[in-house]
C-alpha cells in the first residue's frame, strides 16, 4: 500500500513535470506462459499502443494447468489480480464466481457481436458477459505428419479401425513412432479421452445432462469408457514413442512437425507453438478428428477459446475495458492472426482468415462448415470434471492400469469434485 | 516460597504476539477449515466429510506407504553414509577440507534446481546417466518413468542432496569423542573395525539421534524434490502425503487439503514423539 502510494506520488510528480499528460496509465496483464499466448498479447499491445500511446502495459507470466489455476484463484480471492488476465472459458470460468469477482463487460460495443456459442461460455447465470476471446476456437483431435502419409499412401481415417490399421502400416514400414505421447506434461495424456467426446455424444445424446446429474458415469457407459480403451490399445500395440514417459509437450510438437512421430492427439491451439518453433514445417502437419466406431458419425470435438477478463479489484477498470473492446474488434483480431497465423476459426465478426492457412487449419474448417460436424467438449457442457484425469490417463497410457479400472477411479474422482462444488444430486 | 522472576511478564508480549499471530491462530484455524468445503470465496461447514473423503481417496494408501518407504529409506541411507563419510573425512586424508566442502555442497543448492537437473540427467533416452550406461553396454532403466523405480530414484537424489548435512553433524559428533578411548582400545589390542564398532558408534549416539530424527522428519514431509522430479508420477507411483495434499489444494479443494495437512501433522507427531523419547532414553542409559 505504502509502496503504491509512493509510486503514484512519484508518477504524479513526473506527470506534472512532463506537462500533464493526465491520461498516462499502466495496465498490468497476467497471461499464461504458452508461446502463442505471449505472441498474441505482444501483437495486441503493440497494435493498441500505436493508437493509444499514453497507455503502457506490464506483462506477467504464469504457468498453465493446475498451477496456473491456483495463481489465478488465489490472486482473485486476495484482490491482488492484475488489471487484465487470461483464463479458460466454460466450467473453469464459472468456478471463479464471476458475479462476485469480475467486471461485466456486456456494454462494450464490440462484445455483443461476438460468436453466440462463445458468449455462453463466459456468461453468468443472469446473462452478464465477462470475457473476450484472444485465440481461435480449437479442435481436439489428431495432428499427423502429412509427408509420411503421402509416402506410405495412407488415407485419413474416419473410423478407429482404420486409424489402427494406419498405425500398423507405419510401425511396419518405418522406424517412426506411430503415436506420440508426452507425459512430462501430464495434461497432454488426456486427449484420447477428451477428444473422444464427439463420439460419446453421438452414441448417447443425453450424456452430459445425465453425467452432471450423477445418472451416467464413465464406468457404466461403454461409449464414454471407449476413450480410455483407445489409449490402452495404442499402448498395448507398442505404438508409442520410446521416451513417452519423459517427453514434453514441446517435444511432441517437434516430433509431429519433423516426422519423428506420425500421430499426436492434441488441441489445435498448439499449431501456434509449431508456427513459433518450426515455422518452415507448419504445412507438414495435418489434422483429423478423433475417429470413432462408425464412419457415419465422424465429427470434431471442439474447445471454445480462453478469454481475457477484468477483476473487480482493478484500479483501472475503464482503461482495461477499452483494451478488451479492442481485443474484440476486427483490428485486434487481425493483430492476433498476424502474430500466430490462423490456428482455427476466429470468433470475432469480420475477422477473416488469410488465404494461405496452415494445412491443419484447412483440414479443420470443413468440420465447422458441416451441419452437426462439431460438438463442444464435455467441459463446456458440464461443471463436473475430476482433477485426477491426467494422472489416470498417464497410468493407462503407460500400461500401469487398465481402461476399466481407470474409468471407475475417474468416476470416484468426479464424485469428489461434485461434492466439493456442492452440486445437486451427489 | 517461589522466587519472583526479575522481569515483568509483559516482556513476553512481543514474542508472544508473533507466536500467536503466525503460529497459534493458523494452527487452530486450520483445524476449523479442515471441517469445511473451502474455496477462495467461502467456507461451508462440512463436518467430518473431508476426513472421510481423504481416507477413502484411492491413492491415499499408496501415498502413505510411499511416504513411510521414502522417509525410512532416505533416513537410513543418510545415517549410514553420513557416519562413514564423517569417519573418512576426519581420518586426516589429503585434501580433507576440500572434500568436506564437496560433500556439503549439494546441501546449499536449491532443491528445485537439483530436481530439474536430475530430471534431465535421468531422461530415459537422452539423459547423461543412461547415455553413460549405454556406452558400457548397459540398457539403463527409465529412472523416473518406470513406476516401480521412480520413488527410489527420487530417494537416491534426496540422499545425495542431504547426506552432507548428516556428515557435518557426525563430524561435530566425532570431534567430541576423546582420543583417550581410542588409545585405550589400541592398548587392549582392538582392531580398527573393533574401534569403530565399540568406540565410535556408541559414542556418536547423540549425533545419530539428531541425524535420524531430522532426516526422518525431512523425509516424511518432503515435497519440493518429488514435485520437481516426478509430480507424484508416473500416474500416482511416487505420490507421497505431501503431494497428495498439494494436488487437492491445486484442484481448489482447500478444505480437503487442510484436512490432509492435519492428518500429516498427526502422523509425524505419532511417529517422531515416541521415537525421540526412545532414542533419548537409550542415550541416557549409556
Amino acid at each position: 500500500m505504502t509502496n503504491r502510494l509512493t509510486r503514484s506520488t512519484a508518477l504524479a510528480t513526473l506527470l506534472a513535470l512532463s506537462g500533464g499528460a493526465l491520461s498516462a496509465q499502466e495496465l498490468s496483464v497476467l497471461i499464461d506462459n504458452n508461446a502463442a499466448t505471449q505472441a498474441a498479447f505482444d501483437a495486441l499491445i503493440a497494435a493498441y499502443t500505436e493508437q493509444n500511446p499514453d497507455v503502457s502495459f506490464d506483462i506477467e507470466l504464469r504457468p498453465g494447468g493446475g498451477e496456473g489455476d491456483n495463481i489465478v484463484k488465489t490472486r482473485l480471492a486476495t484482490g491482488e489480480m492484475a488489471d487484465i488476465f487470461s483464463y479458460n472459458s466454460g466450467s473453469l470460468f464459472q468456478a471463479l464466481r464471476p458475479d462476485r469477482t469480475l467486471v461485466a463487460i456486456g456494454d462494450l460495443p464490440n462484445v455483443a457481436a461476438l460468436n453466440e456459442s462463445f458468449l455462453q461460455t463466459v456468461m453468468d447465470g443472469e446473462g452478464n458477459v465477462y470475457g473476450v476471446p484472444y485465440e481461435a476456437a480449437m479442435g481436439g483431435g489428431i495432428l499427423y505428419h502429412v509427408p509420411t502419409y503421402e509416402e506410405l499412401g495412407l488415407e485419413v481415417p474416419t473410423t478407429w479401425e482404420e486409424f489402427m490399421a494406419n498405425n500398423a502400416v507405419i510401425a511396419e514400414q518405418t522406424d517412426k513412432a506411430p503415436v506420440i505421447q508426452t507425459y512430462r506434461d501430464t495434461w497432454t495424456s488426456q486427449l484420447f479421452v477428451l477428444a473422444d467426446y464427439f463420439n460419446v455424444q453421438a452414441a448417447n445424446p443425453d450424456f452430459a445432462e445425465q453425467y452432471t446429474a450423477n445418472q451416467a458415469h464413465y464406468a457404466d457407459t461403454p461409449a464414454a469408457q471407449a476413450g480410455f480403451q483407445r489409449l490402452q490399445e495404442v499402448y498395448e500395440a507398442g505404438y508409442l514413442n520410446e521416451d513417452f514417459g519423459a517427453a514434453s509437450f514441446d517435444d511432441g510438437l517437434r516430433m509431429v512437425a519433423t516426422g519423428e512421430g506420425v500421430h499426436y492427439p492434441m488441441l489445435t491451439f498448439s499449431l501456434g507453438s509449431i508456427q513459433q518453433n518450426n515455422p518452415d514445417l507448419i504445412d507438414d502437419v495435418g489434422f483429423f478428428a478423433q475417429p470413432g466406431d462408425s464412419a457415419d458419425s465422424n465429427g470434431l470435438t471442439i474447445w471454445l477459446p480462453a478469454a481475457v477478463y477484468i477483476p473487480q479489484s482493478s484500479d483501472n477498470i475503464d482503461a482495461a475495458k477499452d483494451f478488451l473492446n479492442f481485443v474484440a474488434s476486427p483490428e485486434g483480431c487481425a493483430a492476433i492472426v498476424a502474430a500466430n497465423g490462423a490456428t482455427g476459426p476466429m470468433l470475432v465478426p469480420n475477422c477473416d482468415l488469410p488465404e494461405d492457412v496452415p494445412t491443419a487449419v484447412s483440414d479443420m474448417l470443413p468440420y465447422f462448415e458441416r451441419e452437426g460436424g462439431t460438438a463442444p467438449a464435455l467441459e463446456f457442457l458440464s461443471p463436473v470434471k475430476g482433477p485426477a484425469l491426467e494422472q489416470l490417463t498417464v497410468e493407462v497410457g503407460s500400461g500401469i492400469r487398465d481402461a476399466a479400472s481407470a474409468a471407475e477411479l475417474y468416476d470416484q474422482d468426479v464424485a469428489k469434485q461434485a461434492r466439493q462444488l456442492g452440486l445437486e444430486g451427489w | 516460597m517461589q522466587r519472583r522472576s526479575p522481569y515483568p511478564y509483559w516482556f513476553l508480549l512481543p514474542a508472544g504476539t508473533i507466536f500467536a499471530v503466525f503460529f497459534l491462530v493458523p494452527t487452530v484455524a486450520s483445524f476449523y477449515f479442515s471441517l469445511t468445503y473451502w474455496d477462495p470465496f467461502e467456507a461451508r461447514f462440512a463436518g467430518f466429510e473431508n476426513y472421510q473423503q481423504f481416507f477413502s481417496e484411492p491413492f491415499l494408501a499408496r501415498g502413505v506407504m510411499n511416504t513411510l518407504i521414502f522417509a525410512v529409506l532416505t533416513s537410513g541411507l543418510k545415517t549410514v553414509l553420513g557416519l562413514l563419510l564423517a569417519v573418512l573425512l576426519t581420518s586426516g586424508l589429503l585434501g580433507q577440507s576440500l572434500l568436506r566442502s564437496v560433500v556439503f555442497f549439494p546441501v546449499l543448492v536449491s532443491t528445485i534446481g537439483v530436481g530439474l537437473l536430475f530430471q534431465e540427467l535421468m531422461h530415459p533416452t537422452e539423459g547423461a546417466i543412461n547415455v553413460a550406461l549405454e556406452a558400457v553396454g548397459i540398457d539403463g532403466p527409465g529412472w523416473l518413468t518406470n513406476p516401480s523405480l521412480a520413488l527410489v530414484s527420487v530417494a537416491l537424489v534426496d540422499v545425495w542432496r542431504g547426506v552432507g548435512l548428516a556428515t557435518l553433524i557426525y563430524i561435530a559428533g566425532l570431534a567430541t569423542i576423546s582420543p583417550d578411548y581410542y588409545e585405550a582400545a589400541r592398548i587392549d589390542g582392538a582392531t580398527r573395525w573393533q574401534q569403530f564398532w565399540r568406540v565410535t558408534v556408541p559414542l556418536v549416539r547423540p549425533a545419530t539421534t539428531t541425524v535420524i530424527i531430522l532426516s526422518l522428519i525431512g523425509g516424511l514431509r518432503l515435497f519440493d524434490l518429488i514435485w520437481a522430479m516426478t509430480r507424484g508420477g508416473p500416474g500416482f507411483a511416487s505420490d507421497v502425503l505431501a503431494s497428495v495434499i498439494y494436488k487437492q489444494y491445486q484442484a481448489g479443494f482447500w478444505g480437503l487439503s487442510t484436512a490432509g495437512n492435519v492428518i500429516l501433522f498427526l502422523l509425524i507427531a505419532l511417529l517422531i514423539v515416541p521415537l525421540a523419547l526412545h532414542l533419548n532414553r537409550r542415550e541416557a542409559d549409556l
